[in-house]
């Protein structure tokens, strides 16, 4: 394993932006020759910067959860809808396979990505060898996850578009939605900050 | 100290290798077979594959996509009925009221990751193709690759079509329910999107030649 080269050793940057493999001239300002990207080693900042956008986005996921994100309004009754209630009415009343979806999408994958970034930024903070290759295939699930969180978000927007029927039925989207989107966008900026090539960086080549 | 002639541009390696992105493993580029996928030996990840898609394919495929977005804009998505009342939605109208039920933050996030960054997207990839037909690159092609590479990860269209279905299965509960052609354009888009997911637009770097400007 410790044969193959990495580019940081041969002293070349492979450009995000377009692939291309420059010679890394040890400049802050040097850009990619072919697009004009600016060129890094690692993303710069990507520990602080990804620990900030996490929390952040946990602060934003505590009031998500515990305020309703949606109002229906049928002939005078009110009621208020969690995410968490809207899974279990959903359960109960129309569709147990759809509930699992949107519970996959709206709890399961926010708290994974949560823990999963925690975890990640920790053992490559520490310098962990520990499965790093798990560790890598955990991170591009996290990638490939995250947007579809969204789910929650759209659905509330289109039964508010939907449900006008004044006084018989109304829908109205409640400040825990507004929330939830936030948390998902701030996320997944989290889940790009991070730099997947610290997880193989080893104790002493942090910069 | 260095001389300035030597500038901070950094001199080009030979196009010859990949740089595996996830950890930083340096391959010496080959031929794929056809269906082939190459995988980084250390972490897994995925370096290239090969394209079963060429260029024609991908310009076909955003027409395709094109005309499915338009259809998807302009239809309902769905109806719901009450007492002989009927409803329906479409994305502008989803979006509209958000902003008005105060969920602002919700009507920009829908409007961005629903239809003006697809849009940029399609719009950029067919001119992109239009001349990548040809081996050449497009008027604006670094700018416009660098955008549609922001770009990226930021439009979310796949998800509003399970959002659609759940919705629809929600007031299946109370109303009446009506699928409207919207969803089904959706639908049409959806796959297109699946079809899309495996290309690595980057490479158009490569299979487009520079013209001396």
């Amino acid at each position: 394993m410790s044969e193959l080269p990495r580019a940081s050793d041969l002293g070349l940057i492979g450009c995000h932006v377009c692939r291309m493999v420059c010679r890394d001239v040890k400049a802050p300002d040097a850009a990619c020759p072919r697009c004009g990207s600016p060129l890094h080693k690692r993303k710069s900042g990507s520990y602080t910067r990804t620990w900030a956008l996490l929390i952040a986005a946990f602060m934003f996921y505590l009031p998500a959860n515990i305020l309703p994100i949606m109002r229906t309004v049928s002939l005078g009754d009110v009621d208020d809808n969690t995410i968490l209630s809207g899974i279990i009415e959903l359960w109960v009343k129309g569709s147990p396979d759809l509930a699992v979806i949107v519970f996959t999408a709206s709890i399961v994958v926010p708290v994974l990505k949560f823990f999963a970034l925690g975890l990640l930024l920790i053992s490559s903070q520490r310098g962990s060898q520990w499965a790093q290759r798990q560790r890598g295939k955990l991170y591009r699930l996290v990638e490939f996850i995250g947007y579809w969180s969204m789910l929650d978000v759209f659905v509330v927007a289109l039964l508010t578009a939907l449900v006008q029927f004044g006084f018989f039925s109304q829908v109205e989207p409640l400040p825990g939605v507004v929330f939830f989107g936030l948390t998902v966008v701030i996320t997944m900026i989290a889940s790009m900050t991070f730099d997947p090539r610290l997880i193989w960086d080893g104790r002493d080549s942090d910069d | 100290m260095t001389m300035p002639s030597q500038g901070l541009k950094p001199a080009l390696a030979p196009p010859t290798l990949w740089i595996c992105e996830h950890c930083d493993t340096v391959y010496r580029r080959r031929k794929l077979a056809r269906g082939e996928v190459a995988r980084c030996v250390r972490c897994d990840a995925l370096l290239a594959r090969h394209h079963s898609i060429g260029v024609r394919g991908m310009f076909v495929l955003v027409i395709t996509a094109m005309i499915a977005f338009v259809q998807a804009n302009i239809w309902p998505i769905v109806t719901l009925g009450l007492n002989g009342h009927q409803i329906s939605a479409t994305l502008w109208g989803c979006i509209m009221i958000m902003w008005r039920e105060h969920a602002q933050v919700v009507a920009v996030i829908a409007a961005l990751t629903l239809f003006f960054l697809p849009i940029v997207k399609m719009g950029f990839l067919f001119w992109i193709l239009a001349y990548a037909r040809q081996r050449r690159r497009a008027p604006g092609f670094r700018w416009i690759m660098v955008t549609l590479y922001r770009v990226g990860p930021w439009t979310m269209s796949e998800v509003f079509v399970l959002g659609a279905l759940v919705a629809i299965v929600k007031a299946h509960m109370y109303f009446e329910v009506q699928a409207n052609p919207g969803i089904f354009a959706y639908g049409v888009l959806m796959l297109i999107i699946t079809a899309f997911s495996s290309i690595d637009v980057r490479r158009f770097w490569d299979l487009t030649e520079e013209t001396p400007a």
